[in-house]
């Protein structure tokens, strides 16, 4: 039975305050000292079909949703149904007995709490979730004080319903203390002291603070599931700022809006998802032709036209590296978890500002909304790269687009005397001026892709551009993007234990991509497995095509681990497959 | 931003050669618009004209202002974000009749709403002029081109009475053949607070020369219009006889985009503190 590292799944209908019990009862778990890290799905629409939200709670640092199911908490009997196969054999069941009949009780702990009844008798029958929430923190061990200050902060809003909810949390506690004296045989324990500093925030709120720390200060989208959430946090705190929020009247206006602003001097951004990004695509051909600084942050989703908006893919890279016309340069970067969203998007605003290109962050629906517990953000470190400004000289014509040696052409903003220039979306001479011949087309498609290899060469200097860990003379490299680091950090973990040798790689700045680290990364190997939520092994196609003399001369084989259901990986299916690969090695027949 | 003198027309042109064919009511709009710019004393680097695709598009070029030509019909949520991100520019658009009415038409009625301080000119030559001749929203009924042999099948739009429809707080036909009157529209529209739409005849001499049509047919607005009355506006922009030219509505009470956000800012910020922000999520 574990203790302290416990994973925790509520389900039921949508509408019923399934998250709502599942936030806060993390945020108390969090507030007690403990790591948290969620996971949830849900149905587009706002009432009705099924919804789970999901916690790992441990006192050590959590990387993934975890694998099995040790406590699940339902609402209803469908919610029961669905989700008592995942729970493991002896896994506890807390459950309202009014409407929920569990099946195969022998098999599992069964914790009945009549939440409704409780709440009806308070009077407050839309207390039940609190009920539930209060008995929760008693069954798994949490202070109920933490819980008090969790409900007063988070649901302090609604002011004349506060003592109602906190002497609903109490009353399911209470109930929970009395029926259930003795704790279960999993629960939490929570440190003595908290001694680091640590916040508690989701993957939308590091990158928007990430982007308020970078400078942004103009900020345009156009509601799309699961992107929605970043907008509405800009739209409360950018204003604050002095910025501004537009919800655009859809997506090629926002970004086009985003692109006006930054060209009149603001750090813009946007954020959408991938049938959002493929509206965009053209104007960011604009951002990158008329070299205009822009971030836009892509929260993956499943399916391509509507596909499953509330379930997650990584599937947009191919779009994000290569979609639109001709060759269009951009940078792309990916960061992999909520710690790593705050510095990446850092790292997007420094990239476009300096070299005055598009940037697209690929962040994922398991990625952006769940809440993890990280080491408290270094504002003081935080270097910031402005785009360089134009010295002009009187009586010399600016040259908005001059080839320079790194590609960068120094910029003036709208209001400076002298500077006038047209930022230009056809092909250009050095004057932005229209221009169509052989040798410019040439000269500044050069000049454009100049930037990325300037880049290249720069921004892996960068500590965080690369993660790389393992055993570094391990046959086995895995190397992956995005959201899988956690649940690839886990799984090797495990292999490790067993006794399995594995290293890893996750570039978080994919475009350009690190060439040196990569080539360094796969010299020596045997196998490359490249993890993907995707069923083309889209970054596999990538590092092939891209290394394909090293990989045929060193005999090294890519192996591609794509899942696409919607789901993120579980670190048993990683390690699974280090097992299944390592014995591949093995037989005599594997080429050396 | 205004000068203490008039920037002449002529230093406000670049030395780009304008690619409009020789008689292109164009011509007649960018001096127009010169004429405003150097009336009002407005200084150039404080102006920026954005552009989408089409002939209109390549206004930009042109002239010694900041200039965005952009991609084909975001004329406006370009000039969009550059008004907010600055308001102390002064913003102009410039569409053609496609650009602006046919695939930028999504943006119309959202200016409007948001009554963003724009100046939106719509050269209006019915027809596609760069890509040689089809069908554009304000092509007459039947039309024949080579794109719609057997005639057009779709009735033309009425931009000036769909603007006034949409609440925009400034509604002006002009007619590129005359330039004096459309240089005071245009300098109307720029001093008006608020987002402003004009019209712009702009006869195509290559693919579709209404010159002669047009000249038979456009009056100036009476006198005696009441230009703050918007159903007056509306009866006017749907006379058939006459075309009329001119300011159709100004709302006097017009309140621009940047000041109502002005306006919210102040009301809600205190001093910011990204530190502050970051104290909110420590556990």
């Amino acid at each position: 039975m574990p203790i302290n590292d416990i994973v925790i799944r509520v389900a039921g209908e949508s509408g019923e305050g399934i998250v709502t019990i599942g936030e806060v009862f993390v945020r108390i778990a969090a507030f007690s000292g403990l790591e948290v890290y969620t996971f949830r799905t849900f149905p587009a629409e706002i009432l009705g079909g099924h919804v789970i939200f999901q916690a790992r709670i441990a006192d050590r640092p959590v990387l993934s949703q975890g694998d099995d199911i040790n406590v699940l908490v339902s609402l209803n009997q469908e919610g029961y149904d669905t989700h008592v196969s995942e729970l493991e054999a002896g896994g506890i069941v807390i459950y309202d007995d009014a409407v929920v009949t569990p099946r195969d009780s022998d098999r599992h702990l069964l914790y009945p709490i009549p939440v409704s009844q409780i709440a009806n008798s308070l009077n407050f029958p839309r207390g039940s979730n609190l009920v539930m929430v209060g008995a929760m923190v008693q069954l798994m061990g949490l202070p109920f004080e933490r819980a008090e200050q969790v409900v007063r902060r988070r649901l302090g809003r609604y002011a004349e319903m506060l003592p109602k909810n906190l002497e609903a949390l109490a009353a399911g506690y209470r109930y929970a203390q009395e029926r259930f004296p003795s704790h279960p045989p999993a629960y939490l324990v929570p440190p003595e002291q908290i001694a680091e500093e640590k916040l508690v925030l989701t993957g939308y709120q590091a990158i928007a603070l990430g982007a308020l720390a970078a400078g942004c200060r103009f900020f345009a989208g156009y509601p799309i599931t699961p992107a929605t959430d970043l907008m509405e946090f800009m739209a409360s705190e950018l204003p604050k700022a002095g910025g501004t929020v537009v919800q655009a009247e859809d997506e090629i206006a926002a970004i086009n809006m985003v692109i006006g602003a930054s060209f009149a001097g603001l750090p813009s951004m946007t954020a959408t998802s991938g049938p959002g990004l493929s509206l965009m695509i053209e104007a960011i051909g604009l951002a990158s032709m008329a070299e205009i600084p822009i971030v836009v942050v892509d929260v993956q989703r499943a399916g391509p036209a509507t596909g499953m908006p509330t379930k997650t893919a990584q599937g947009d890279l191919y779009m994000a590296f290569y979609a639109g016309a001709d060759e269009a340069p951009r940078f792309v970067i990916a960061p992999s978890s909520v710690e790593d969203c705050f510095y990446q998007t850092i790292n997007a605003f420094n990239m476009a500002e300096l070299y005055q290109m598009p940037v697209i962050i690929l962040s994922d629906q398991a990625l952006a909304p769940r809440v993890e517990t990280c080491t408290f953000f270094n504002l003081e470190n935080i270097r910031l790269w402005k785009r360089q400004l134009a010295e002009l000289k009187p009586g010399q014509p600016f040259e908005r687009y001059k080839i320079t040696h790194s590609g960068v052409s120094p910029i003036t903003i709208p209001g400076t005397p002298g500077g006038q220039y047209v930022a230009e979306g056809l092909e250009h001479n050095e004057q932005g001026h229209p221009d169509y011949s052989p040798e410019m087309h040439r000269l500044m498609t050069k000049k454009r892709w100049n930037k990325v290899n300037a880049a290249r060469h720069h921004v892996f200097g960068l500590e965080n551009a690369v993660e790389e860990w393992g055993d570094q003379d391990a046959a086995i490299g895995i190397l992956g993007w995005g959201s899988s680091l956690g649940p690839v950090k886990e799984a090797m973990v495990r292999a490790q234990a067993a006794g399995y040798r594995v290293a890893a790689l996750f570039p978080k700045i994919l475009f350009p991509m690190p060439d040196v680290r990569i080539r360094r990364f796969i010299r020596g190997r045997r196998i490359l497995i490249i993890p993907e939520l995707n069923s083309l092994g889209q970054f596999a196609r990538v590092i092939e095509h891209r290394y394909t003399r090293q990989l045929v001369q060193d005999s090294i084989s890519v192996i591609s681990l794509n899942k696409y259901d919607g789901l993120p990986f579980r670190p048993v299916e990683i390690f699974e497959e280090i097992k299944r690969v390592s014995a591949l090695l093995t037989r005599r027949t594997w080429p050396r | 931003m205004t000068l203490d003198h008039p920037v002449p027309i002529k230093d406000l042109k670049s030395d780009v050669k304008p690619i409009w064919c020789p008689g292109c009511g164009d011509y007649g709009v960018m001096h127009a618009v010169l004429k405003a710019i150097s009336e009002l004393q407005l200084d150039p680097a404080h102006i920026v004209i954005a552009s989408g695709i089409g002939c209109s598009g390549r206004f930009p070029a042109f002239v010694k202002t900041y200039g965005f030509h952009g991609i084909h019909g975001r004329a406006l949520p370009l000039a969009t974000g550059v008004k907010i991100a600055n308001p102390n520019l002064t913003v102009l658009a410039v569409s053609g009749d496609g650009d602006g009415l046919s695939i930028g038409a999504g943006h119309l009625p959202h200016a409007a709403r948001r009554n963003v301080d724009i100046t939106y000119l719509v050269l209006d030559n019915a027809v596609y002029g760069l890509t040689k001749g089809q069908p554009s929203p304000t092509s007459a009924w039947g039309m024949k081109t080579k794109a719609s042999p057997y005639g057009t099948v779709e009735h033309p739009l009425n931009p000036v009475a769909m603007m006034l429809a949409c609440g925009t707080t400034f509604v002006a036909r002009g007619f590129s053949a005359r330039p004096q009157e459309l240089a005071e529209i245009v300098k109307q529209g720029i001093l008006h607070p608020g987002f402003a739409f004009i019209e712009i005849i702009s006869p195509c001499v290559t693919f579709l020369d209404t010159y002669a049509f047009y000249k038979q047919r456009v009056v100036s607005i009476p006198e005696n219009h009441d230009r703050t009355d918007r159903m007056a506006a509306l009866a006017l922009a749907f006379e058939t006889e006459k075309i009329h030219l001119g300011i159709f509505y100004q709302d006097p009470d017009s309140h621009p985009h940047h000041t109502t956000l002005s306006e919210m800012r102040q009301k809600i910020s205190g001093s910011y503190s990204l530190q502050a922000l970051l104290e909110r999520f420590r556990r």
